[in-house]
């Protein structure tokens, strides 16, 4: 039996005023367990709370009900003072007799029998509290970024400036992502390999950053602070540490035909490849699917050519094994395959490219030097159409995406600009559904395309563009503001294709039990006030794997995923919240109803042996929650049938007796 | 005393922590009045509420019984008010069919900034079971004074 | 097909492929069949029947037996396939622990049944086409399968098996149309009194034998909450009208989503309380609001009541008589 204190509170006149104060004090002393009733002017204050803490003591009260105003308010307040005179915290129960009461009745009888009523459910509930400590779990303190673009590199260079280790972990030969392909950047214009390439080479020489370039996550276990991850560094048949980059075998190999990936297969390369010059790590690759000697063991050119002996044809896939106490998603995106665009004549003319494409024809590094020339014949363009919202605003039965892809306005204009500047000859046209350029200095720059530059914006959709035989597309489209079609005979199209998230990222949001929409983003914890976390403790979010972003938007988002990486990494231990949901593994059937709802991934299953009757023993799978992960929603307590699974706090059996308390008369 | 003649319904709330009973909270900041025979009880989220909690409270004299919750969308935990959703949805149907007034049940979203939705729901509500006079469907005679 | 069976249930025991078989056992009368667990040839020669009787869903029998050393063969008719599958994604049956062989069903018919349309000192039971001709003391009889077939078997969910390791005799076909809502239907047009007082006339009946919870296969629970003290909501007996509803509306709740409609809840019913209309009342509602869902079609799939959608309805669709 509870020895159980009641505190009712005055609240000055704001509760005294309604309730009499007095019989609910005189009242709820006579409840079964009540040992001690009072009333006084202000609870919350010093001398109130003196009155608790005396009372504790006094009469050894093993629970206390506080009578008062919303436990919004003032429950960790209370929770403090049981716990100053050595009460469990969590022995404290709020009747909220003041917003719920006083404040919204006016007859004083009503008012009175109702504190009473509500005094009466929190006394029959703290007879059923239980001391809870909140646990504690530590936290290694690493963390591992998954993704080396842009996104990537600017968290792991912030939590590396804090003074933390952190792993990136990337796919590709190189880190660096989307960002590498760009030309120029909006609004300003300045070249993207320029600001990006000194970001790679902080990443390398950063002591603090690791980088495990071509590689991949396999396995992900623990949860928040106690991450273990394996990840698997894929076998570039080159030992990354006696490689210098010199690129002498890059030259010599012969199997040359290969599709450039870099250049997104406008030109090609060799089976053993660097990416690109400014590459970080800048170690060669051989693509296994091409190289002679590993498929049928001939050739073993680049071998003889490498003075540093650095091929090694016998490497194999090596998996690493970490720990993490933070693991931050920068998986980012990819413009979406425009095969199916016939309409648009893209894969039936190689002058129809996307705008990714563009890029590496305009880039001075790309397979043309920089010099706009098209692809079917290497002649200068005269005229250029380019298509928006390809893909992308599309309804959501047909082919395409229902978002917008956000960035596609802006690199448009920035085409079309760069186009006119430096080909003055040339007439650029842009269709458009809407031109969206909310951001510093967006609408000004989208302005000076149209304005000074003189690009002709047409409001409308092109429905079809025709190759020619001469060479020329014909393009057929409306112009909804002059009410008319319109034909123009281009000798480039550029189709602004729809952006979505990396193939990678569903199956490592599965490993990761982080939860994503219908379009494969990462889902936030919560839209608007936790925008760079997961629901799942731990796991952060940066760049476009959250939602389409420009560099701006992504270099923003990445920082403040670096904050509360530091912010998680720079404790020492971590606090759980001890109102957590616990399986009664007796009456547990393992059928995994409440790992389905959990949004925490906080419920897994083991297999446990039993004692049964007779001396024999039976091994059934029984769920266990981890405390570290769970939230305490308790959405799992009502999915179990068998009633094993039960929150802490807020127990079956505490919310019951508050419900008998409260329609007894 | 209570007026014999006057019907008194016995009304119990589940309120989820961070939206609906903020809500409620706020009700009582704006002075929004509802009738005392409202009890709230309060729960992590509507998603803790199980379907006996609801049976519980019209066994022991409940006249009607409100789950109140953050909006679609809105919840706290990300996903339990559509758990909370589909369960109320189903239980609602099936006391239909057994013959229960449906009136006397009700799932309504209300955020922590609708604390005049909240005096408002819970109004009408109270009215809505006046009219329908004590649970008698429901009820267990044992658990009468 | 008993013979059928016999031999394949032989040979398997021989050849150690199973140590042992989960079948059906003819009891004093023909009609009067139980699961029965054969571990050697002399016990099925003894007493394994395959007949028109043999109603019985032997899936729940396997949570216990797949537990148990060595494999065990469950012969499963193809509405017993269901429960199978519904259990094995639960987790509580062990697959490998099993050698499922599916056995054709035609409906299958039981002795009260065939009592209440007259047929009296009945021996023995034979399919024809659409007739059921039974042997009585008294000569054969030939009633039509629509009088003959127990109520569930009239609205069979399908004849083909959704999972087995070996078929035995020739795959059935899905039903097209089984209309089995039609008696739900009937009672969501009655008012809500004329439902009161139907249900209440049913459930005053229940005398919580917990026989629908036994036979029951997704009521598998290692513990039921009925069963627990610190449930809160423990009860042995249905003390009052309360109580009868409680205890039929948790349970219908509990098995939502799961039930497979497998109906042996209302024959093993003594009370003969028609209590599929409960769980089949759950499975038109999430069929309507959140589209079809048959539990036990596969092991994948999410649960209606662990799922959601976004645009889910609101449950004020209930104030609007079940539209959307």
């Amino acid at each position: 039996m509870q020895r159980i204190g009641v505190f009712v509170c005055w609240c000055g006149s704001n509760i005294a005023a309604t309730v009499d104060v007095a019989a609910v004090s005189e009242a709820l002393g006579h409840e079964p367990g009540v040992v001690f009733s009072t009333n006084y002017q202000y609870m919350c204050s010093e001398a109130g709370q003196n009155i608790i803490k005396n009372a504790i003591r006094d009469y050894q009260l093993t629970g206390i009900v506080v009578c008062s105003c919303s436990p919004r308010m003032h429950e960790a307040t209370f929770r403090k003072t049981a716990a100053s005179a050595g009460l469990n915290s969590y022995m404290v129960e709020i009747a909220n007799i003041r917003e719920q009461c006083s404040w919204i009745h006016k007859d004083k009888a009503q008012a009175t029998e109702k504190a009473i009523i509500l005094g009466r459910a929190a006394i029959a509930k703290v007879h059923l509290n239980a001391p809870l400590t909140a646990g504690e779990s530590p936290v290694t303190k690493r963390a591992l970024v998954i993704g080396g673009g842009i996104a990537g590199i600017q968290t792991a260079l912030d939590i590396a400036d804090a003074g933390f280790e952190v792993d990136i972990v990337e796919k590709q030969p190189t880190i660096g992502g989307k960002m590498t392909q760009i030309d120029k950047t909006f609004p300003t214009l300045d070249c993207a390999a320029c600001i990006l390439t000194p970001k790679m080479v902080d990443c390398a020489q950063n002591d603090k950053i690791n980088i495990f370039a071509y590689s991949e996550v396999k396995e992900v276990k623990g949860f928040v602070g106690n991450f273990h991850v394996k990840i698997n560094k894929k076998a570039r048949y080159v030992d990354a540490t006696k490689c210098t980059g010199c690129g002498e075998c890059t030259e010599k190999c012969p199997m040359k035909k290969i599709p450039n990936e870099f250049n997104l297969g406008l030109d090609n390369r060799h089976a053993i490849y660097i990416p690109f010059a400014q590459a970080v790590p800048k170690v060669a690759t051989i693509d296994p699917n091409a190289c002679n000697m590993l498929k049928n063991g001939k050739c073993g050119l680049c071998a003889k050519v490498c003075s540093a002996g650095a091929i090694d044809y016998k490497q194999k896939d090596e998996i690493v094994e970490r720990e993490y106490g933070a693991i931050v998603v920068a998986t980012g995106y990819n413009p979406i395959k425009l095969d199916d665009y016939d309409e648009y004549a893209y894969s039936l003319s190689k002058d129809v490219v996307s705008s990714l494409e563009f890029e590496r024809i305009t880039n001075a590094a790309g397979p043309t030097g920089g010099t706009l020339l098209r692809p079917s014949d290497g002649k200068h363009p005269h005229t250029l159409v380019f298509v928006q919202c390809v893909g992308s605003r599309c309804s959501a039965e047909g082919k395409g995406k229902s978002y917008c892809s956000k960035i596609c306005c802006m690199y448009t204009a920035k085409h079309a600009m760069l186009c006119r500047e430096k080909y003055p000859d040339t007439e650029v046209y842009v269709f458009y559904i809407d031109v969206r350029s909310p951001g510093k200095n967006y609408d000004e720059f989208y302005r000076r395309a149209v304005e000074e530059y003189g690009v002709h914006y047409i409001k409308g959709q092109v429905g079809k563009v025709v190759p020619r035989s001469d060479g020329k597309l014909l393009v057929q489209g409306s112009d909804l503001l002059a009410n008319e079609q319109v034909h123009i005979e281009a000798d480039m199209v550029v189709l602004a294709a729809a952006i979505e998230p990396d193939k990678s990222a569903r199956p490592l949001a599965t490993m990761l039990t982080a939860s994503m929409d219908t379009n494969d983003f990462f889902t936030e914890a919560h839209a608007k006030l936790r925008p760079v976390e997961s629901p799942t403790a731990g796991i952060f979010l940066s760049g476009a794997c959250q939602g389409p972003k420009d560099i701006p938007d992504t270099v923003a988002q990445a920082g403040a995923a670096a904050s509360k990486v530091i912010g998680l990494l720079a404790k020492d231990k971590l606090t759980c919240n001890p109102c957590t949901a616990h399986s009664d593994e007796m009456m547990c059937n393992g059928c995994s109803s409440c790992e389905k709802v959990c949004p925490y991934g906080a419920i897994s299953y083991v297999d446990k042996e039993f004692r049964m009757p007779n001396r024999t023993t039976a091994i059934r799978r029984v769920a266990v929650v981890n405390e570290a992960v769970c939230q305490g929603c308790g959405a799992c307590t009502v999915a179990c049938p068998s009633g094993a699974m039960d929150l802490k706090g807020f127990s079956n059996s505490q919310i019951m007796a508050e419900v008998d308390a409260i329609c007894k008369m | 005393m209570q007026d014999v003649n006057q019907f008194k319904p016995k009304i119990v709330a589940f309120c989820c922590n961070w939206c609906s009973y903020a809500g409620a909270d706020l009700a009582g900041t704006n002075r929004l009045q509802y009738p005392a025979d409202v009890k709230i009880i309060r729960v992590p989220c509507s998603c803790r509420v199980n379907p006996m909690f609801i049976l519980r409270a019209f066994q022991r004299g409940a006249d009607g019984v409100i789950l109140c919750g953050c909006h679609p969308g809105d919840c706290h935990y990300t996903t339990g008010n559509y758990y909370a959703r589909r369960r109320m949805t189903l239980l609602f149907s099936m006391l239909d069919y057994l013959g229960i007034e449906k009136q006397r049940t009700r799932v309504e979203w209300v955020s922590a900034a609708e604390g005049a939705k909240f005096a408002a729901t819970m109004n009408e509500f109270v009215a809505a079971v006046t009219q329908l006079g004590p649970n008698k469907r429901l009820e267990d005679l044992r658990c009468k004074n | 097909m008993q013979e059928l069976m016999l031999a394949k249930a032989k040979e398997l025991l021989q050849n150690g492929t199973v140590n042992r078989v989960l079948g059906w056992q003819a009891g004093e009368f023909v009609y009067d069949i139980t699961p029965a667990v054969f571990e050697s040839e002399q016990d099925l020669d003894a007493g394994f029947v395959y007949n028109e009787f043999c109603g019985n869903n032997l899936s729940k029998y396997l949570i216990k037996e797949s537990r148990k050393e060595g494999k065990v063969l469950a012969f499963l008719k193809p509405c017993d396939t269901y429960s199978f599958n519904q259990l094995i994604k639960e987790h509580r049956i062990i697959r490998e622990n099993v050698y499922v062989i599916g056995v054709p069903c035609e409906g299958k018919t039981d002795g009260e049944t065939l009592k209440s349309k007259g047929v009296k000192g009945i021996l023995g039971a034979k399919s024809e086409g659409d007739e059921l001709i039974i042997d009585t003391l008294y000569g054969e009889q030939r009633l039509s399968k629509r009088d003959a077939l127990t109520a569930r078997c009239l609205t069979c969910k399908s004849k083909k098996h959704v999972v087995y390791d070996e078929l035995l005799g020739e795959e059935g076909e899905e039903v097209p149309e089984n209309h089995r809502f039609e008696e739900v239907e009937k009672l969501e047009a009655m008012t809500p009194d004329e439902r009161f007082a139907f249900w209440r006339g049913e459930l005053s009946r229940c005398i919580r034998c917990n026989a629908c919870r036994n036979v029951c296969p997704a009521c598998s629970c290692e513990k039921c909450v009925f069963d627990n003290p610190a449930s809160g909501i423990s009860q042995k007996a249905a003390a009052d009208s309360f109580e009868e509803n409680m205890f039929h509306i948790i349970r219908a709740f509990h098995v939502a989503g799961r039930c497979t409609d497998c109906g042996e809840c209302s024959r093993v019913c003594p009370q003969n309380i028609p209590l599929h209309l409960l769980n089949r009342k759950f499975i038109k509602d999430i069929d309507a609001f959140y589209g079809e869902y048959q539990a036990g079609e596969d092991t994948e799939s999410r649960a209606p009541l662990t799922n959601f959608t976004y645009d889910d309805v609101e449950p004020s669709i209930v104030y609007k008589g079940g539209k959307k």
